[in-house]
Order: C-alpha cells, then structure tokens, then sequence
C-alpha cells in the first residue's frame, strides 16, 4: 500500500499541526491539567477560525454542508488534532464541531428536522445509549432495556450504564428489546427526548477520565412515539453496529497523536537528562525504549491508515477497522508507559500531560468494543474465510 | 453508595484548614445555618491542594462562610460537576457566584 500524503493531504495536515501547537496548547497552559473545555471566548474565537479555515464540521458528510473529507484526511487530522494535553477525548476542544450521532444520517426527513440538523446547527446535543449493566462487549444479548407497544406510543423500561453525555444531552439513541428473540433482531433504536417524563440520569460513573464522564440511566415507563423509531422495529442492532465499525478508524487515529507528543518529550528529556556522568539519550535501556516506541507509533499509523484506505476505496475494512483499533490503543498506552518511565518522577505528576494520557489511554482498551473483541471480530473474518 | 457529600459538617478557619493534608478533592463551604456558600474543588494548580482553596475561600466569603466539609479524591473535575448538578437538583439554582456554571453543567434526577 501506498502511504504517501497527496499535496493536499500534506498541507491539511500542516495546517492542523500549527493550529494545535499554536492556539490550543498555549490555552492549555492556563487551564487545570483535567480540564475539559475552553474558556467560552476562547472557544468562540478558535470556532470563528476553523469556520474560515473551511474545517468546521470535519464528520459532515458533504450533502450536509461538511468539508466531505474522506476517511484517510480524517484519521491523518485525527493524528494531529489529538496532539495535546486533552486531545485523546477532546480533541482541539471541539472547535472543528461535531457531526451529531452518525445514526442520524439514516433517520426520516422528519426526524432529521427534529434532531440531525439542530445538532449539525449547535442547537441540540445526543447521547449514544447501549451498554447497560448486564454487559456492553456483546449488547446484542446484553440489553435487558424493554419496549413495549402500547396504542401510538412505545412504553421503555431498563437502564444504561456509562453513558457519555447523557447529563446534558437533549435527546438519546436509546436501544430496548422488543421481541422476544434473545439476540440481534429482537432490538429496536429509539430516539428519546431528554425531558420525556421517565428519563432520569441518576449518577455520574466516576472513571479514570476526569472529565466527559459517563453517567447512569434508568427509564420508568418512558413513553416514546412510534414516529421516534429509528429504522426498523427489531432493526436497531444492524444502525448500532454499523456505527461502531465505522468510527473505529478515527477512534484509532486520535490514540496516535498523544503518542508521538509522548514519544518527542521523552527524546527531548533523554537528550537533556543526565544520570550516572552522561544524558539518558546514551543508556541502551533508554535507546531501546525510544525505538520500541516508534515501532509502536508506525505500526499503529500504518494500520490505521490501511483501515482507512480500504474504506476510502469501497473495499470491506472491518478486519483492518478492527485491527487498527486494537493495535493504536495498545501501541500508544504501551508507547506513553516507557515515556513516563524515561521522565521519571515529573512523568507522573500533573506538571506534564503524560499522566492523563496514560490514564485515559487505558480506557481506550475497553471503551468502543475491548480489545477482546477486536480480536473476535478478526477472527470471525479470518477464520471464515474471507481474508484472502 | 450515597452521591450527595453529607458529611458531617467541621469549622471553617485558618488552623482547621492549615491541618488538612494538601490533597486534592471537592468541598462545600457554608454559613452557620448550613446555607452553601461554595462548591468547589481543589485541582493540581493549587499549589496546597484543599488548604489554598479553602484560604481562597475564606478570603472571598470573609467572615460569613463558617463551615466546610469536603472529600479527597484525584477525579475532583467529574466530582465537582457532580456535586453542581446535586445541589442544582436540591436547590433550584447554584450558589449566587457560581450561577455563571449552570449553563455549563448538566442535570441530575438522582432520587
Ligand atoms: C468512560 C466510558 C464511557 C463510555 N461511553 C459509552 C457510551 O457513551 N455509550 C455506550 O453505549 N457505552 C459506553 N461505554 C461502554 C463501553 O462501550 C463498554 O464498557 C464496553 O463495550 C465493554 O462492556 P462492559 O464494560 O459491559 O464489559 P463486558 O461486556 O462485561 O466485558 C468485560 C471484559 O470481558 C472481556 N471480554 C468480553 N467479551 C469477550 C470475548 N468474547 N472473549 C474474551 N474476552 C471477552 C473484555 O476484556 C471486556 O473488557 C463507555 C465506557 C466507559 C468506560
């Protein structure tokens, strides 16, 4: 495979690169080392500037007035915009915007008035809720969440666990079962009101991601509109998953950044940090954990970029979608461990970013599917035949 | 597992506060009728931890703000917005300099 940048691409990734060194990290200087938001002056004024740069909305497909970036520009975007102390869960701090819940794109005119274009807009924000306590690795069997029918309306009982945003959430993309089939084709995908009487957000889960928490839901015979299914009644499992394997590819992309940022501070302080008569840079011990770490990061880029080039050329990439997130969140958890054992002491303080990205790096391995079972679904693909 | 900080209730004053370790974590501080006047939290940038936000404190409120308790724990940022949310649900609204973060928070129906 070819992976050369194109003149664009090169120039977009240029452009990123100084947007990040110069307008978000010098912010980050000031804010609390966990922080996650800007000040909102700051905030409006770095937006002002990606709207002008033409990057605003990066995940908007074309139709809808998005830049119409393919997958590789995307996940080399990824790779740069994460380069900061918030990047791996916040990247630049959202000012390049969001593109809502990708379900969305597949939802009824009217429902893409009601809630696609006022996310697109800035005007509402959802939440994604599928994991519930009884398990999320396989939420095709796990999810206990009821829907039954009743009249006109739907009437959901259960409970979420982990959900991001759901606190200030104005909508969530709820999935219940509704049949009694115990696996894939027995869930439906509902589109819920945060204010619908029932919806309750009862606790922050408390994580090793100080901030964009998750929370836990409970739903008391929420009633829901028949109008707010998404897709088909028993369909909601085939948008759920459909999801999931596409972000997979930028998901991996962001744990790079973080991981080069690591890599040169550690080559920087091996350079300047002396032990026993001579800079760290000269113990083999060292050596060696620098070029682990590159083996590391270009091993994690080349997956990502191959997932991405498959998609971007219309072939199947869920075994490379999988693989590259697997690779890119173990690589970079590993490749920010032997950073924070070069630095030493200041490696684990809140003085340097190392600590927060080794921290929420570790929920990478879990969060979006574990590593598990990124590992089932290669072999699922392998094992049947259809890696060729 | 209780979400609200409903600790009892210790003095607020420069020796109370000069014998707390200088971690980090989330407090309330309150008048003698147990009114909050604060939620807040001490982060990685108070050079003392829950000691130089508590000062900080006390030098804002003055001789009004009487009581604290408080909660050590390195999530300070998740659980401070926790405890906003709480005391929004209870209350109504935040603490009267603090109203500027309720657009920022998020709600909680946690009962
Ligand atoms: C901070 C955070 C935010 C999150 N945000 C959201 C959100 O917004 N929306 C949402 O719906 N979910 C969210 N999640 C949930 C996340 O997707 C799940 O935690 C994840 O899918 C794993 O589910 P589980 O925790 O129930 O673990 P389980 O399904 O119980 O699995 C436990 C462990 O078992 C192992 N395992 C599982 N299956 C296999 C197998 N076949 N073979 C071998 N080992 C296996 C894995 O190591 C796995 O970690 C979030 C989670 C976290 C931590």
């Amino acid at each position: 495979m070819d992976f050369s940048l194109t003149d664009e691409q090169q120039l977009i990734v240029e452009t990123t690169r100084r947007f990040v060194q110069s307008e978000i990290v010098p912010l980050e200087d000031h804010l609390d080392p966990d922080a996650g938001a800007l000040e909102p002056q700051d905030y409006d004024r770095l937006v002002e500037k990606t709207q002008t740069m033409g990057f605003y909305g990066l995940d908007i497909p074309e139709e809808y007035g998005g830049p119409g970036l393919d997958t590789t520009t995307r996940a080399l975007m990824a790779i740069e915009m994460s380069q900061h102390r918030a990047g791996l869960y916040n990247p630049c701090y959202g000012v390049f915007g969001g593109a809502g819940l990708a379900q969305l794109y597949e939802a009824t005119d009217t429902q893409k008035e009601q809630w696609l274009y006022p996310t697109l807009r800035g005007e509402k924000k959802g939440c994604f809720a599928l994991t519930e306590p009884s398990g999320g690795s396989d939420p095709a069997r796990a999810i206990q969440t009821r829907g039954f029918k009743d009249g006109a309306e739907w009437v959901l009982t259960g409970s979420k666990l982990y959900i991001s945003g759901a606190d200030k959430a104005d909508y969530a993309l709820i999935f219940a079962r509704t049949s009694d089939d115990p696996g894939r084709n027995g869930v439906t995908a509902f589109i819920v009101d945060t204010d619908t009487p029932g919806f309750h957000v009862r606790r922050v889960v408390h994580t090793l991601r100080a901030t964009h928490y998750a929370t836990e839901l409970q739903f008391d015979e929420m009633r829901v509109p028949e109008e707010n299914i998404l897709g088909e009644v028993n369909g909601g499992f085939a948008i759920a998953n459909d999801r999931l394997s596409r972000q997979r590819i930028p998901y991996a992309a962001g744990c790079i950044g973080p991981a080069i940022q690591a890599q040169e501070m550690a080559i920087d302080w091996a350079k300047s940090r002396e032990t026993f008569g001579s800079p760290l840079a000269e113990k083999q011990a060292i050596q060696w954990m620098i070029v682990d770490n590159e083996i590391d990061i270009r091993h994690a880029r080349y997956c990502v970029l191959e997932a991405a080039q498959k998609a971007d050329s219309g072939e199947r990439f869920r075994t490379e979608a999988a693989m590259a997130k697997l690779v890119a969140t173990e690589a970079s958890s590993r490749v920010v461990d032997r950073c924070i054992q070069i630095h030493g002491g200041v490696g684990v303080t809140k003085d340097l970013p190392l600590e927060r990205w080794y921290r929420e790096l570790r929920i990478r391995r879990v969060g979006e599917g574990p590593s598990e079972v990124q590992r089932l679904i290669m072999a699922r693909d392998i094992l049947g035949g259809s890696f060729k | 597992m209780g979400i609200r900080l409903d600790k009892s209730w210790e003095t607020l004053n420069p020796e109370t506060i000069a014998s707390l370790p200088a971690q980090l974590g989330v407090y309330q501080v309150a008048d003698d009728d147990c009114n909050v006047l604060s939620v807040g939290y001490a982060g990685a940038r108070h050079p003392f931890g829950i000691r130089s936000a508590l000062d900080d404190e006390l030098q804002f409120h003055g001789n009004q703000a009487t009581k604290f308790r408080y909660e050590f724990t390195s999530n300070y940022r998740s659980r401070w917005d926790e405890l906003l949310m709480l005391h929004l649900c209870d209350h109504g609204q935040l603490p009267e300099h603090q109203r500027g973060e309720e657009h920022r928070i998020g709600r909680l129906s946690p009962d």
